[in-house]
C-alpha cells in the first residue's frame, strides 16, 4: 500500500459514511459492556430493521466515550447536526430511540445527556479523539479519519532526526509517571550504537483505580501502532513489543486484529508503505505482577523471566532487551505522537503549562458523581475536574481528598484543590501524576485506613529483589494494621515516618522508591487522623473498628491493677 | 472436581504421545516460538488455557521442552499471579480490591463471601465447586464496586447482591445435570457480553 492508496481507501471510506442518513454509535468499550451494551445494540439493530431503515441507519460499536458511570451510551450522528449523546440506554430505550428521534426526528428528551455539560465542555481531546467515534476494529475507519497519514509523512519527509526533534520540540513527557521527556529519550535510544533496537509500549497498567491505557488500546489500537511505528522509525528498531496487562483480555484481542489488519494492508511488517523501512509488532500479554510495570522488570518479563527490575544503569536506552538499545515508552505516551507529527510541534506545545505540555488522560473514580475518562490540559486544577467535570462528590457528604498516582502517589486535600495538575505541582505535593487514577474520596474514607490498603497492595506486590522493599513493606504494614485495630503507641508514628525515609531512599525501583508516598502524604495533611487513633483510639470517619489495645498499656495497667487490689491476682500468682 | 474436556476440537483428530489431546496446544505455541526460552510465559499461559491451572507433570513438560531448570520454571510459574499452580473451583467470583471499589466498600463483600463459604479469597472451596478471588484491579473504575462471576461482570454491587449473585451461580450446575465445567479462564467469557 502507498500513500495514495491510503488517500483512496479514506476517499471511499468517506463516501460509504455519506450514504447512511445517521450513524449510531454505541460504546463497546469493558464498562459500558458490563452494563449490557451488546443487549442495547442488538435492540438498535432489530429496531432499525424492523422500521426498514437498514440503508439510512449505520450502527457502529466504538470505543468508549467518556462517561462510563452513566453507560451504556449511545451517540446519534447526523450531518449537519450536533451529536446527541443518551445515557443509562436500555434495550426499551434503545428501540424507543430508533422509533421516535431515528425515525420521526424527535430526540427522546429524558435519556439525553445534554452535550453542553462541564463534562464535555471542560475536556481537550488530543489523544482520545477517535475514541467514541470510530469501530476500533475496522481500519477504513481509522484511516478516514486521517489515520497512517503522520507514519506517511514521517516516512517520506522527516529524518529520523527530525522526527526526535519534532517529538523533543513538542515538550512531550512521558505519561507513565515519572514525567521524562520523550524526545530526549528517543534522540539517546536513536544515536545508542547497535544494529538492533527495540520499541516497547507499556500497557502493564497495575495501578488500581485507573485505566486510561486500556480504554486507549481498547478504543483506538491502530492510534498505538501507529506511534509506535512512527517511534521505530525515528529510533531505528524493526521490532516492537506490546506488553498488555493480563487482566485486560479485549485489549489484547483487539490489538492483535489491528496489527493483523495493517500487516495485510502493508502499514506494518516489512517495507511499510513500500519504504525501505520494516517494523513489526508482537503482543505479550502480561500474567499479573504490578512491578512489572517498572522498566527493567517488563524487559525481564518480555524475555520470559521474572519480572524483577534491575540497577539503572545501565538504562534501557543504552542496554535493555537482550543488552540492545531499547526504547521503552508508556502506552499514553505513543498515543500524542500522531497528533504531534500531524498537527505539529507548535500545536501541542500550546497546550498545558510552561513545563508540562499537552493532555493528560485521567481515570475519575471513587467517590464522585460522574466517574468515566476524562482528557484534560495540563495545569487544569483538581477543583474544576472534580467538580465541574465530575460533578461534585455526592450529597450529604463532603470532599476530603483526592487520590492521584495509585499506590506511588499521594493524597491531595481540599486546600489544595486549586492546584494546578501538573508534574511539578503535584510532586511538591508529595504526590505524582502517575499514569492518571484519580480516586476522589470523602469523608467517609479515613486516610490511615487507605494508606493501609496501598500498603497492603505494595506489599503483596514487592517482588521480593531487594531488602528495604520486601522487609519494609511488611514492617510498615504492620504499624499502619496496628494503628487501625487501635493497638498502635506514639511510638509506632516515629517508627513509621523513619521507615518511610529509609525505604525511600534505599529501594532498588519505583516500586519501593515510591511505596511510602501514600503515608507519607496522608502523614503530612491528615495527621490529626492517625493522632486520633492512636491516642484517642478511635476512627474519626468510623471505618476502623478499633477492637485491640495496646501491648504497652496491658503492661501498664498490671501493676496498677495488683495495686488497687493489694494482692497479685490468682491467675498469676 | 469433574475432569476437563478439552475444548480444541482441532485437537482431537490429532494424537499426542502422552494420549492427552491438550498437549497439542502446548506443542503448537511451542513450535510458534520455535522453544525459544525467552517464551516461557507465552507456554505457560497456553498451558493454563488448556488443563486450568499449572500441575507439576506440565511444569516438569514444559521445562523438558524449552531445556530449562525446573527451578526456573517453577519459579516463573509462582512469581505471577495469573498462574495457579492449584485446581480452580467449577465457579469463580472475582471481587475487584482496586482503590476505587476500595473506598466504596469493596472490603465487605470480601468479608462477606469469607463466612458465607467459609474459605479465603485466593481458595476453593473443598468439594471445588467455588473459588474466591480478590482482583487489584479490574479496570472498570466507573462501576465500582465490580465483581466477576462465571465471567460475567456485575456493577455497582453490595454484599447482599453479591452473595445472591454467587449463589446463583451454584444452583445453576446443581440444576443443570450434564454441565460441563470451566477452566479458570474468566475472562475469555468476557467476548460473549
Amino acid at each position: 500500500m502507498k500513500r495514495a492508496d491510503l488517500q483512496a481507501m479514506a476517499q471511499r471510506e468517506l463516501e460509504r459514511q455519506q450514504t447512511f442518513r445517521c450513524r449510531l454509535l454505541c460504546c463497546a468499550s469493558t464498562p459500558c459492556l458490563s452494563s449490557g451494551a451488546t443487549a442495547v445494540q442488538q435492540a438498535l439493530e432489530t429496531a432499525v430493521a424492523e422500521h426498514k431503515l437498514d440503508a439510512e441507519v449505520a450502527i457502529v460499536s466504538t470505543g468508549c466515550m467518556g462517561p462510563c458511570s452513566r453507560g451504556p451510551m449511545v451517540t446519534l450522528q447526523a450531518p449537519g447536526q450536533d451529536d446527541v449523546y443518551y445515557e443509562n440506554v436500555t434495550p426499551e430505550s434503545a428501540r424507543q430511540i430508533v422509533a421516535e428521534h431515528v425515525a420521526a426526528g424527535q430526540p427522546v428528551l429524558d435519556k439525553i445527556m445534554p452535550s453542553d455539560l462541564p463534562f464535555f465542555v471542560k475536556q481537550t481531546k488530543v489523544v482520545l479523539t477517535n475514541s467514541g467515534v470510530i469501530d476500533p476494529e475496522r481500519l477504513e475507519d481509522y484511516v478516514a479519519r486521517g489515520g497512517y497519514g503522520a507514519l506517511a509523512h514521517a516516512l517520506r519527509e522527516m529524518t529520523p532526526e527530525e522526527v526526535c526533534a519534532e517529538i523533543s520540540k513538542s515538550g512531550l513527557r512521558g505519561r507513565g509517571g515519572a514525567g521524562y521527556p520523550a524526545g530526549l529519550k528517543w534522540d539517546l535510544v536513536r544515536k545508542a550504537p547497535g544494529d538492533k533496537k527495540y520499541v516497547i509500549a507499556n500497557g502493564d497498567e497495575g495501578d488500581p483505580g485507573a485505566y486510561m491505557d486500556r480504554t486507549l488500546m481498547e478504543s483506538d489500537p491502530h492510534r498505538l501502532l501507529e506511534g509506535m511505528a512512527i517511534a521505530g522509525y525515528a529510533v531505528g528498531a524493526e521490532q516492537g513489543f506490546l506488553y498488555v496487562r493480563g487482566e485486560y483480555p479485549v485489549a489484547a484481542k483487539r490489538l492483535e486484529k489491528a496489527i493483523r489488519t495493517a500487516e495485510r494492508r502493508g502499514l506494518l511488517g516489512s517495507r511499510v508503505l513500500e519504504s525501505s523501512f520494516s517494523f513489526r509488532i508482537d503482543i505479550r500479554i502480561g500474567a499479573g505482577a504490578f512491578v512489572c510495570g517498572e522498566e527493567t522488570a517488563l524487559m525481564a518479563s518480555i524475555m520470559g523471566r521474572r519480572g524483577q527490575p534491575s540497577p539503572r544503569p545501565p538504562y534501557p536506552a543504552q542496554s535493555g532487551l537482550w543488552g540492545c538499545p531499547t526504547l521503552i515508552n508508556n502506552v499514553e505516551t505513543f498515543g500524542n505522537i500522531v497528533p504531534i507529527i500531524e498537527n505539529g510541534a507548535q500545536w501541542f506545545a500550546s497546550i498545558g503549562t510552561a513545563k508540562s505540555k499537552g493532555s493528560k488522560i485521567f481515570a475519575l473514580a471513587g467517590k464522585v458523581h460522574t466517574t468515566g475518562l476524562i482528557e484534560v490540559p495540563m495545569g487544569i486544577t483538581l477543583r474544576e475536574v472534580i467538580f465541574d467535570i465530575g460533578g461534585g462528590v455526592g450529597e450529604g457528604h463532603t470532599f476530603k481528598a483526592a487520590q492521584t498516582g495509585g499506590p506511588s502517589g499521594g493524597c491531595i486535600p481540599a486546600e489544595h484543590l486549586d492546584t494546578p495538575m501538573d508534574y511539578e505541582s503535584l510532586r511538591a505535593l508529595g504526590s505524582i501524576m502517575g499514569s492518571g487514577g484519580l480516586i476522589v474520596m470523602d469523608d467517609s474514607s479515613c486516610m490511615p485506613d487507605v494508606a493501609k490498603f496501598f500498603m497492603e497492595f505494595c506489599m503483596d506486590e514487592s517482588c521480593g529483589k531487594c531488602v528495604p522493599c520486601r522487609v519494609g513493606t511488611v514492617q510498615m504494614h504492620r504499624i499502619l494494621a496496628r494503628i487501625t485495630n487501635g493497638s498502635a503507641t506514639a511510638d509506632d508514628l516515629q517508627i513509621l515516618e523513619e521507615l518511610c525515609v529509609m525505604v525511600q531512599e534505599t529501594s532498588l525501583c519505583g516500586l519501593g522508591m515510591s511505596a511510602p508516598n501514600p503515608v507519607l502524604s496522608t502523614l503530612r495533611f491528615f495527621r490529626d487522623e492517625y493522632e486520633a487513633h492512636i491516642q484517642r483510639r478511635e476512627c474519626p470517619s468510623g471505618v476502623c473498628q478499633m477492637t485491640e489495645m495496646p501491648a504497652l498499656d496491658l503492661v501498664d495497667a498490671l501493676p496498677r491493677r495488683i495495686r488497687e487490689l493489694g494482692t497479685v491476682p490468682a491467675v498469676l500468682a | 472436581m469433574a475432569e476437563i474436556k478439552a475444548r480444541s476440537t482441532a485437537a482431537s483428530d490429532q494424537s499426542h504421545p502422552s494420549g492427552d489431546p491438550r498437549f497439542i496446544l502446548i506443542d503448537r505455541t511451542l513450535k510458534r516460538f520455535r522453544f525459544q526460552q525467552d517464551a516461557l510465559i507465552e507456554v505457560l499461559h497456553t498451558a493454563q488455557e488448556a488443563f486450568g491451572f499449572l500441575e507439576e507433570d506440565l511444569l516438569i513438560y514444559v521445562a523438558r521442552q524449552l531445556k530449562l531448570p525446573l527451578s526456573w520454571v517453577f519459579g516463573v510459574a509462582t512469581f505471577y499471579h495469573f498462574f495457579s499452580l492449584q485446581p480452580q473451583g467449577e465457579h469463580n467470583c472475582i471481587v475487584c480490591m482496586g482503590t476505587a471499589c476500595y473506598v466504596k466498600r469493596a472490603a465487605e463483600i470480601v468479608a462477606a463471601l469469607q463466612t458465607a463459604y467459609g474459605i479465603e479469597a485466593g481458595q476453593t472451596t473443598p468439594d471445588g465447586k467455588l473459588s474466591i478471588t480478590a482482583a487489584r484491579c479490574l479496570g472498570s473504575c466507573g462501576l465500582a464496586p465490580v465483581l466477576i462471576v462465571d465471567g460475567q461482570v456485575l456493577a455497582r454491587e453490595v454484599p447482599e447482591t453479591a452473595l445472591a449473585a454467587v449463589e446463583q451461580a451454584l444452583a445453576s450446575s446443581r440444576s443443570s445435570n450434564g454441565h460441563q465445567p470451566q477452566a479458570d479462564q474468566s475472562f475469555e467469557e468476557e467476548d460473549d457480553l
